[in-house]
């Protein structure tokens, strides 16, 4: 039987699920630790005990938020050498240039210029000064730092100048982290070289980390592969994943979306994830969140990773409802604290949770603590709490005809079961923990962003998809299940000979191990 | 002449994006280069075109090229002012101060980029008072001002100097093809202009305009006011349509991003389509199949939220966007300039009838 467990490690549970072929077949919720293993190991072991299977689970996926609030909140992350290599073009935009300060001086080791990179037709702009890349990588190895970022202009078309500076790092300094930007982002040098610099300062701790979560898996006698979620709803090896802890941004709200995807059977739908404090609306197409085309900034750094398009609400369980001296909600919440603050659990405040519990939506704690509210006050709460759903549904939509909407999270009692605009609310089971499920359903994937010249539209895309699904191999997906999932092109202004800016994305099942 | 403030560098940024009508490129870059200048204690100084003398010569530069390149070679004030440095060697005269080609998108900020190097002060104005595609698209074109000499310089030492061009047709093939070859992206300095020609010919006023329509999004988002209505406001603007991006068509032709998007409304525009169509920058823009806006009044399309504005290369599926129509500068809405600018220089068979009365 095929098994996966899937685990989200949030900022308030960590939740697991055991996938028996398509069938949920357990499910549970513990808090989040401080040191995030114990929470994990917390899981898999109640986990276990519920579904003994779960032992001789094929893949274990976890998702986590660990790597992005290392850099939201300043901690664990390691010194960097940059590497640029493009001059003499963009000297006067050196790498970090547009930094937060604070997080720029935390990292910033070492910078190095040099002369090389490349044009958008593949034609060097000027020779690799592999004289200066070797001097660099000697001070880099003197001065004792363990982890380079290097970005070289116009790598994605040509990466030749990332790929020799990293030989050279390899030859003078063989116990260096390399982070090559082609391999991580699109065109836009700044921003892909934000990227390189983000994932090399937590280079240290992604290895740390995936390294307790395979222990934690181990300690629970679980002898599986594991694999870390990405931002896209596919995953990578842990081995790999570790090398690239950037890629695992935002890889909650995605996971959860995937879930909801999955629990409904729906590819095309909106989905609303209710937490305890915030709402994310988000629209799922073929299976996969939609993408934003925008720059994400990351702790303040611009980035161009690929993140699912979400709308967010301050709307969630313990968000604060204050009658006086006119009704308002939110957008402050009480959070983790809903147990201990909220009416129903004892506490004095109200919250949407005592508002919910007092219409009888859910059955939650203490329901005689609400009985006292005026049913003209539940009415108009709940009234208000539809209406923001309505319009943030409306703002997510992508035409005006209405679209089923998947309601999933602990906080899903709230979406109403009509909405204007929404063809049908879907409430599926397991819905509280459809991150879990999200995250145990990833698959593999590869992509390519590249410019091609004189080529029809369509050898240009069969190209890039050729390339794309390489990279998924090399990722760990089994070729014969792969599938295209987006092809976007951009014909590009100025530029001679019919020059098409090409982006494929595939998608694969993971390959059975050997 | 006064000093401009590292905070009006940031205003001029969001204004010139917005004036950019979806072209000119983002200013991002740009911007990046002048805080690293401002950091370093430069200060650049604005002019009014009345304190230049009639026989002063002005630089009128900008970057040539392909925005895309343009996120890959970044923009660098060393080369924008070796353009203009080359264009004195060639007259062998001085330039008293630089001006921008297009106060939309990038090149707003360009001219500022050379003063800091060359120590000039940057004439408040520019010579489209927004962005357009082509060469002969200037109030200096308008004018039936000379087009050469031109100046074009790559960060690699390689320079080209265009001593004549029998039109601007030609001007635009010789320098395009230059531009090309050395990567897709060049500092140019134009033709340069007599301090009589500015203040005849150029469209005045534009930096602080561009600063005053940034300053006024920014004071919204402060006071959480709404950043659009703000820009209306400032800018003597009228708002369009609201509502959803649900169609996206580009194509490349002649060197040109062409295509159309297409708008469902939202709010007080529901149940009704906007439809808009731009070559580079937004051209026409029609309301359930009728015209309802067209060059040279300024077409912007703002993030209905934020009021950034939106390129024509970042528009996508999905985005809420207002579309709202600034005024163009009267001299655009001349008969020789609608000739110029109007929507039949776009290829579209209409004849130009203003939102503004």
């Amino acid at each position: 039987m095929r098994r996966r467990i899937g685990i989200d490690v949030g900022g308030t549970n960590t939740d697991a699920v055991l996938l028996e072929e398509d069938v949920v077949a357990a499910a549970v919720k513990t808090p989040t630790t401080v040191d995030v293993t114990t929470g994990i190991t917390r899981a898999l072991d109640e986990l276990v005990e519920r579904a003994p299977g779960a032992r001789v689970a094929q893949a274990v996926m976890i998702g986590t938020t660990h790597f992005t609030n290392a850099v939201v909140q300043r901690r664990d992350l390691g010194r960097v050498a940059a590497v640029r290599i493009g001059l003499p073009s963009g000297a006067s935009l050196p790498p970090f240039v547009d930094w937060p300060e604070d997080l720029a001086e935390l990292v910033r080791a070492e910078v190095v210029m040099l002369e090389g990179g490349h044009e958008f037709d593949g034609r060097p702009l000027v020779p690799f000064d592999t004289r200066g890349m070797r001097a660099a990588a000697r001070r880099i190895r003197d001065a004792g730092i363990r982890s380079v970022a290097v970005a070289a202009v116009f790598s994605p078309l040509n990466a030749s100048g990332e790929e020799e500076a990293a030989a050279i790092l390899q030859e003078e300094c063989p116990d260096v982290a390399v982070t090559l930007s082609h391999r991580l982002g699109r065109i836009g040098l700044l921003e892909r070289e934000n990227a390189a610099l983000l994932n090399a300062c937590l280079i240290e701790l992604a290895r740390t980390t995936t390294r307790a979560f395979t222990h934690a898996l181990r300690a629970s006698g679980i002898a599986a592969p594991l694999y870390l979620t990405q931002n896209d709803g596919t995953v990578m090896l842990a081995e790999v994943a570790e090398t690239y802890p950037v890629y695992s941004f935002a890889s909650g709200p995605t996971n959860s979306m995937r879930g909801a995807a999955f629990l409904s059977k729906r590819d095309e739908a909106l989905v609303i994830d209710v937490g305890g404090t915030t709402t994310d609306i988000g629209s799922l197409r073929h299976g996969f969140p939609r993408e934003a085309n925008n720059v994400v900034e990351i702790g303040g750094v611009r980035t161009l990773f690929r993140m699912p398009d979400l709308l967010s609400l301050g709307l969630g369980g313990g968000t604060l409802v204050k009658p006086a001296p006119s009704l308002t909600i939110g957008p402050a919440s009480v959070g983790y604290r809903l147990t201990e603050q909220a009416l129903v659990f004892g506490g004095d405040v109200l919250t949407v949770t005592d508002v919910a519990v007092a219409a009888g939506l859910i059955d939650l704690g203490d329901r005689a603590r609400v009985a006292s509210l005026p049913a003209s006050l539940v009415m108009e709460a709940l009234a208000r709490i539809r209406a923001m759903i309505e319009e943030g549904v409306d703002r997510m939509k992508t035409d005006a005809g209405e679209a089923p909407l998947i309601a999933v999270g602990g906080g899903s009692f709230l979406v109403p079961p009509r909405l204007a605009g929404v063809s049908e609310v879907l409430n599926v089971p397991h819905q509280a923990v459809a991150n879990a499920v999200g995250a145990a359903i990833a698959q593999v994937s590869g992509e390519v962003d590249q410019i091609f010249q004189d080529l029809s539209r369509d050898e240009a895309i069969a190209r890039a998809r050729r390339a794309a699904e390489d990279k998924a191999v090399a990722a760990g997906a089994d070729r014969a299940t792969i599938n295209v999932v987006e092809v976007e092109d951009l014909p590009l202004a100025y530029l001679p000979g019919n020059s098409l800016r090409t982006r494929v994305r595939v998608v694969g099942e993971i390959a059975r191990q050997p | 002449m006064r000093p401009v403030a590292a905070e009006e560098i940031e205003s001029l940024a969001i204004g010139a994006w917005i004036l950019g009508t979806g072209g000119g490129g983002s200013p991002y870059l740009a911007l990046l280069n002048m805080r690293q200048l401002y950091r370093k204690g430069v200060v650049c100084q604005l002019m009014e075109a009345s304190e230049l003398a009639d026989d002063d010569l002005v630089a009128v530069v900008s970057n040539m090229g392909a925005p895309l390149v343009g996120q890959e070679r970044l923009t660098d004030p060393k080369t924008m002012a070796l353009a203009v440095t080359m264009m004195e060697e060639y007259l062998g005269r001085k330039f008293r101060a630089v001006m921008s080609l297009e106060i939309g998108g990038g090149n707003s900020i360009q001219p500022f980029m050379a003063a800091a190097m060359l120590d000039l002060p940057v004439i408040d104005g520019d010579c489209m008072g927004r962005a357009f595609p082509e060469a002969q698209m200037t109030s200096f074109a308008i004018h039936d001002l000379r087009m050469y000499p031109l100046t074009l310089a790559d960060v690699r030492d390689n320079a080209v100097v265009v001593a004549r061009a029998a039109s601007w047709k030609w001007m635009e093939r010789i320098s395009r093809k230059a531009c090309v070859e050395v990567g897709s992206i060049a500092s140019t300095c134009k033709a340069p202009r007599t301090g009589k020609e500015i203040k005849e010919c150029a469209i005045l006023g534009s930096t602080t305009k561009a600063i005053g329509i940034g300053r006024a999004v920014q004071a919204a988002r402060r006071t959480h006011r709404d950043p659009i209505e703000a820009v209306l406001e400032v800018a003597a603007g009228v708002k369009i349509f609201s509502g959803k991006i649900h169609d996206i068509a580009r194509r490349t032709t002649e060197g040109f991003l062409r295509g159309t998007a297409s708008i469902e409304g939202l709010d007080g525009f529901r149940g009704h389509t906007f439809s808009l169509a731009f070559q580079n920058e937004f051209a026409v823009g029609w309301l359930d199949g009728e015209p309802r806006v067209m060059t040279p009044d300024l077409i912007c399309v703002l993030d209905t939220v934020s009021g950034d504005a939106i390129g024509t290369e970042t528009l996508r599926y999905g985005q809420r966007v207002t579309v709202i129509a600034l005024p163009a500068p009267p001299i655009l809405l001349t008969p020789k300039g609608i000739e110029h600018v109007g929507p039949r220089a776009f290829g579209y068979d209409l004849d130009f009838r203003s939102v503004f009365p």
